[in-house]
């Protein structure tokens, strides 16, 4: 892998830019790896480097049924936080924080990330106190958190609107400064890359049409492109977890939603930071190209469309313009959704499975994207050694028997 | 958006509905006797179907009654409405050709498009 730098743009500036390497190859699939990974996005690509990375494991594939990152990784708003309320959930997000951190030195690919910080804002005085224990909580674990009153929400957001005179005023917000944004493409782009580099076979447009099994053990995989031997096989497919585990008949507790956002025309800098609503339900950060990049709930039917429906903007749109007058003459440009898997619980599944071999990363409803580093971090050490580390133990499937669920639906910030 | 045909108001716009889940999931009788196992199969575990699929929609903001309705999860097409307590009637649907692959319409992934049979048989 040929490293980027300040010194090589340079060089092969000097040299029409005709020098450049792929930035991954296009092997053909091979009659069998050591593990194939369902799934090229940024999760399943993360799992894949990590398990080359630190287990050694090179003989892997990722195997992807469009291209890499054209699925939910190209989809979401790209918010990084860690500010969930239970020890689980801030141990796992947070970790993932840690990893974001350093990701594009260690990468060598710009992921843009950009720590401008994340506002969670209260509406009542119920919504305040939920959000003051949560900051309390989130500094008991380690997480960067703290409590604003409306005019310090003011200050660190000079264009949100603190007015009294709106349905649902501003009275403070939780603020985590090493929360915000980052590129989507990069991340993907740099874990392909990266995965690339150290042996690991990238095959696109290759679908997975079903799951071999010899006496309750994975032994390989059909795809679209001919049937690949393997002992292991690790789903990273968000939106269609279930799919993947109705092929060996594995029961999930999940169910597959629209999630849509949207942006609008580009404009000169006036958002610093990402803004999240619960009680308004919105969410909103500007790209550093200048367009705000909006979003909110769930469409409620179950769906695989990857498309929703108007009155759910129409509501988002509105919650906007009451936080900001100031956008009221924005247009938007384009609008999408994307298939989110949604757990009753609102916490992900990474676990084992019944059938030995099968591994299972799902169920991230809608904010998978923020866990992107520790998700395949943790994943591929579970699939490594076929035990979940401390992290990962939580989010077993079998928490909805035992009833040891990470119930995070009000600390996710938005309603799901 | 969908135009439901609520079986006692007739077409009327999905914002009147609300969603209520997988249809045909009936309380357990025993529920005494029953495992644990058994008791999450229950309240959790859902078939999450990519293709037909029966659910439970509630008008509520019309005649405020249940309803099932049979859609095509991978188009949002509905192929039938029908009342609780009914079977799912038969129907024929546009379905993946892959059972992660994206239908031939209501999807907006093109890059992962595969083809119906019938559009296949017809190119």
């Amino acid at each position: 892998m040929k490293r980027y730098s300040a010194l090589e743009l340079i060089r092969q500036g000097l040299g029409g830019h005709r020098g450049w390497d792929r930035v991954w190859r296009k092997p053909e699939p091979k009659p069998s790896y050591d593990a194939v990974i369902i799934g090229g996005g940024g999760h399943g690509l993360a799992t894949a480097y990590y398990l080359a990375k630190l287990h050694g494991m090179t003989n892997i594939a990722v195997v992807e049924k469009g291209w890499i990152g054209g699925g939910n990784s190209g989809r979401n708003t790209t918010i990084i936080r860690s500010n969930y309320l239970f020890d689980e959930s801030a141990a796992i997000y947070n970790h993932a924080l840690d990893l974001w951190k350093g990701l594009g030195q260690e990468l060598n690919f710009n992921i843009m990330m950009s720590h401008r910080g994340v506002l969670n804002l209260a509406h009542d005085e119920g919504e305040m106190r939920q959000l003051k224990r949560r900051v309390e909580a989130n500094r008991l674990n380690g997480v960067d958190s703290e409590w604003l009153d409306a005019k310090e929400v003011k200050n660190f957001c000079p264009s949100i609107n603190i007015s009294g005179h709106i349905r649902y005023p501003v009275l403070g917000g939780t603020l985590q400064r090493s929360g915000g944004v980052n590129r989507h493409d990069g991340v993907v782009w740099g874990y392909a890359r990266a995965a690339d580099a150290l042996g690991v076979d990238i095959l696109q447009q290759t679908e997975v049409t079903g799951i071999l099994t010899e006496a309750g053990e994975v032994t390989g995989i059909e795809t679209t492109r001919g049937t690949i031997r393997t002992p292991k096989v690790a789903s990273v497919t968000a939106g269609h977890t279930s799919v993947m585990a109705n092929m060996l008949d594995i029961r999930l507790p999940v169910e597959s939603h629209p999630l849509q956002a949207l942006v609008s025309e580009p404009i000169k800098p006036i958002l610093n930071c990402v803004v999240m609503s619960n009680a308004v339900h919105v969410y909103c950060s500007q790209s550093d190209k200048g367009e705000l990049v909006i979003g909110a709930g769930i469409d409620a039917q179950l769906s695989y469309t990857q498309r929703g429906n108007l009155d759910i903007i129409e509501h988002q749109m509105a919650s906007l313009m009451e936080l900001f007058p100031i956008f009221s003459r924005l247009r938007m440009m384009r609008q999408w959704g994307g298939i989110v898997d949604v757990c009753p619980d609102a916490s992900p599944i990474i676990s084992k499975t019944p059938v030995k071999g099968f591994y299972v990363n799902g169920g991230w409803g809608t904010g998978g994207w923020k866990a992107t580093p520790g998700s395949g971090h943790v994943f591929a050490d579970l699939i490594a050694k076929d035990e979940p580390n401390r992290i990962a133990a939580p989010f077993a499937i079998d928490r909805f028997t035992t009833g040891a669920l990470v119930a995070e639906h009000g600390a996710a910030a938005v309603a799901h | 958006m969908f135009v439901i045909d609520c079986p006692n108001c007739g077409s009327r716009d999905q914002s009147e509905f609300t969603y209520a889940g997988e249809a045909h999931i009936a309380r357990p009788t025993e529920s005494e006797n029953m495992t644990d196992a058994e008791w999450a199969e229950f309240v959790f575990m859902r078939t999450n179907t990519k293709g037909l699929f029966a659910e439970r929609w509630w008008h509520a903001t019309g005649c405020r009654k249940f309803f099932n309705m049979l859609r095509n999860t991978a188009t949002d097409e509905i192929h039938a409405v029908y009342r609780i307590g009914e079977k799912p009637p038969k129907v024929t649907a546009n379905l993946p050709l892959t059972p992660a692959g994206e239908s031939s319409i209501g999807s907006g992934n093109d890059a992962v498009k595969i083809m119906t049979r019938d559009e296949e048989n017809a190119s």
